[in-house]
């Protein structure tokens, strides 16, 4: 009997490194955990894309439950989510503050007028410094913040159909509950 | 030849132009640690090379980043901070040791003694088997029989 276990050792130790290496497969190495999730948003003030005089800034947002996109005309995944973005803004789902990820105004401004323009507002980030502070690694990246300003989700790459209905949108709704019931 | 020279001549002009955008320090010891730290730090964009080795877009960035910050008299510690609070620890190519990753700094080095351990104990259990079975007188005798027949036989 203890022969045929030692026997059996090889042949278990092969079964864990392969359910390891199995589950290795289904991995994203693009989808790095983020550093910021329940952690405050870091702060900035920046201009905005449609006016230049006017500012935008992250406290302007307290007390909403609200989606930092960030995005630019240059990007191609952009693309494939940005029908998404058109129709939440559409129905009204959450407000979209856009982060205009490195990219010179006047291609943004036209990217937007081709296509449409899903965001409340977009705030210029012309050197990618504000995109640092946020982490930004790979355009489009969305951040989920909450009311008091807390990164909640981050979805790195385009947002699909599935990731608005399972994560983003259940998401929304419960910390739209818990903040009221908390002020 | 020629050949050579041509990749020697396109070489040259890729470094001209990396030249454009790149951080320059006079100061070598400055200059040291910028490409020391940015070796240290993953680009994520792509995935496999240093921020030293890259010319992604954001590796440019942060090699900037990583400039100001060196002008700015901030440490190396406080730098290597300021990358991990923003991109986690997976920037770092030598990932801290904290409970998290225990597995990975130790996994090695205990797989190394257990193995060690079960090496010694299998080397001396063998040992302990052969000791203790001497061949008998009459074994002896039979394979001191068995010897002398083939050799019997090869004389004859």
């Amino acid at each position: 009997m203890r022969r045929i276990l030692i026997y059996l050792l090889p042949l278990a130790t092969f079964l864990v490194v392969a359910v390891f290496l199995l589950r290795g497969l289904w991995l994203n190495p693009r989808e790095v955990p983020s550093p910021f999730i329940d952690k405050p948003a870091p702060l900035f003030t920046l201009e905005q894309l449609a006016q230049p005089d006017a500012k935008f800034s992250t406290t302007d947002m307290k007390g909403q439950v609200w989606l930092l996109n960030v995005w630019a005309s240059w990007c191609v995944a952009c693309r494939q989510e940005h029908p998404l973005l058109v129709e939440l803004s559409k129905q009204k789902a959450v407000p979209i503050i856009g982060l205009n990820y490195k990219d010179k105004p006047d291609a943004a401004k036209g990217w937007l007028a081709q296509w449409g323009n899903p965001y409340d507002l977009s705030a210029k980030d012309p050197d990618g410094r504000i995109g640092i502070e946020y982490g930004v690694y790979g355009v489009p990246e969305t951040f989920l913040i909450d009311k008091a300003g807390v990164i909640r989700f981050k979805q790195i790459g385009p947002i699909t159909e599935e990731v608005w209905k399972q994560k983003l949108l259940p998401m929304i709704e419960d910390l739209r509950r818990s903040g009221t019931a908390a002020s | 030849m020629k050949r050579f020279l041509a990749m020697l001549l396109m070489a040259a002009a890729a470094f001209s132009a990396n030249a454009a955008t790149e951080p320059t320090l006079v100061d070598p010891v400055a200059q040291k640690r910028l490409v020391d730290l940015s070796a240290q730090l993953r680009c994520l964009v792509c995935q496999n090379q240093s921020i030293a080795e890259s010319n992604a877009e954001l590796a440019v960035d942060l090699r900037n980043q990583i400039n100001e910050q060196i002008k700015a008299g901030k440490s190396d510690r406080e730098i290597v901070d300021f990358m991990t609070t923003r991109y986690g620890d997976f920037v770092l190519y030598r990932p801290p040791f904290k409970a998290t990753t225990v597995l990975l700094w130790v996994g090695p080095l205990a797989l190394l003694l257990i193995a060690t351990f079960a090496l010694f104990r299998t080397l001396k259990s063998r040992r302990a088997r052969v000791e203790d079975h001497p061949l008998t007188d009459a074994e002896r005798a039979e394979a001191q029989r068995l010897l002398d027949s083939v050799q019997n036989k090869n004389a004859s």
